[in-house]
C-alpha cells in the first residue's frame, strides 16, 4: 500500500499548506486594515479606502498567502475527497487559539477549550478515512 | 426570517461553490508533480473547465451574504451558524459527488461542527 501512503502524506502537506497560507492572510489583512483605520462608508471614503488598501504591503502579502490558499485547495482537491478536506481545514480553527496563547498570550474560554478539543479529535477521526473513495479520471473512462 | 435566508444563501452558495470547484478539479486531474511548471499548466487545465466557473459567483454570492449578515447580527453568531456548512458540504459530497462517507468520517465531521460553533462564539 505504498501508494495509499503516499496520497496520505501529500494530502496531510497541501492541508498544512491551506490551513498556514488562510491564517497568515487573515493575519495580514487585518494588520493591514488596522494600519488603514475605520473605513468612512461614504463615497469618498471608500475612494480613500481603495487608494490605501492596492498601496499597502501588508494587505498584498494578505492577498498572496489567500492566493496560496486558494491553490493549495484546488490542487488538494484534484486528487482528495472533498468530505475529507474540508473538515480537516478546520483544524485552522484549533491552530489560531494555540497561537493566540503561546505569541499573544490572549486568555481563552473554557467553552473555547472545549471547541478546540472537538475540532482536533474530529479531525483525527476524519484524517483516519480514506482520502480519497471516488474513482480516477484515468480509471473513469477505462 | 431574512436572516435565516441569508444563513441559507450563506450555507448553500459555499458549499455549491465548493462541490462545483471539486468536481471539476476531479475532471481536470491532478498534477503529474508538484513542481512549479507542472503546477502552472495544471492551474491553466483547471481554468478551462467550466464547473470551476459555476463555482466562483456561488462561492462570492456567499461572501457577499456573509458581508450583509455581518451587518444585522454579531459575529459571535454569525460564524457558528455557518459552521452548519460542514454538514451541509458532507451532505453534498455524498449525495453529488458520490464518496463514501463512513460512519468514522461522520462522525468527525459533526466534532468539528460542533467545535468550530463552540470556538468562533468565544
Amino acid at each position: 500500500m505504498a501508494s495509499e501512503r503516499r496520497l496520505r502524506i501529500k494530502t496531510l502537506i497541501m492541508v498544512l499548506a491551506m490551513v498556514v497560507c488562510a491564517n497568515a492572510g487573515d493575519l495580514m489583512l487585518k494588520r493591514g486594515m488596522s494600519q488603514i483605520g475605520a473605513v468612512q462608508l461614504t463615497s469618498a471614503g471608500l475612494a480613500q479606502a481603495f487608494r490605501l488598501t492596492v498601496t499597502n504591503g501588508t494587505i498584498w502579502m494578505g492577498i498572496l498567502f489567500l492566493t496560496g490558499f486558494m491553490l493549495s485547495y484546488m490542487t488538494v482537491l484534484s486528487w482528495a475527497d472533498y468530505s475529507y478536506v474540508m473538515p480537516a481545514g478546520a483544524f485552522g480553527y484549533a491552530l489560531l487559539t494555540f497561537l493566540a496563547v503561546i505569541f499573544l498570550h490572549e486568555s481563552v474560554s473554557p467553552r473555547r477549550w472545549v471547541g478546540v478539543v472537538l475540532i482536533c479529535a474530529g479531525v483525527m477521526l476524519v484524517g483516519q478515512t480514506k482520502p480519497r473513495t471516488t474513482a480516477l479520471a484515468s480509471e473513469a473512462v477505462a | 426570517m431574512r436572516v435565516i435566508l441569508a444563513l441559507t444563501v450563506l450555507i448553500l452558495g459555499s458549499t455549491g461553490g465548493e462541490i462545483a470547484i471539486t468536481h471539476g478539479m476531479k475532471a481536470t486531474g491532478e498534477p503529474v508533480r508538484l513542481r512549479p511548471l507542472e503546477l502552472l499548466r495544471f492551474l491553466g487545465r483547471a481554468v478551462r473547465n467550466g464547473w470551476f466557473w459555476a463555482g466562483v459567483p456561488l462561492m462570492a454570492l456567499s461572501f457577499y451574504s456573509l458581508l450583509v449578515l455581518l451587518s444585522w447580527e454579531p459575529i459571535s453568531l454569525v460564524i457558528p451558524a455557518s459552521a452548519l456548512s460542514y454538514v451541509v458540504g458532507t451532505l453534498g459530497a455524498k449525495y453529488i459527488l458520490g464518496e463514501q462517507v463512513s460512519a468514522a468520517r461522520w462522525a468527525g465531521v459533526v466534532l468539528v461542527c460542533a467545535g468550530v460553533a463552540l470556538v468562533a462564539a468565544g
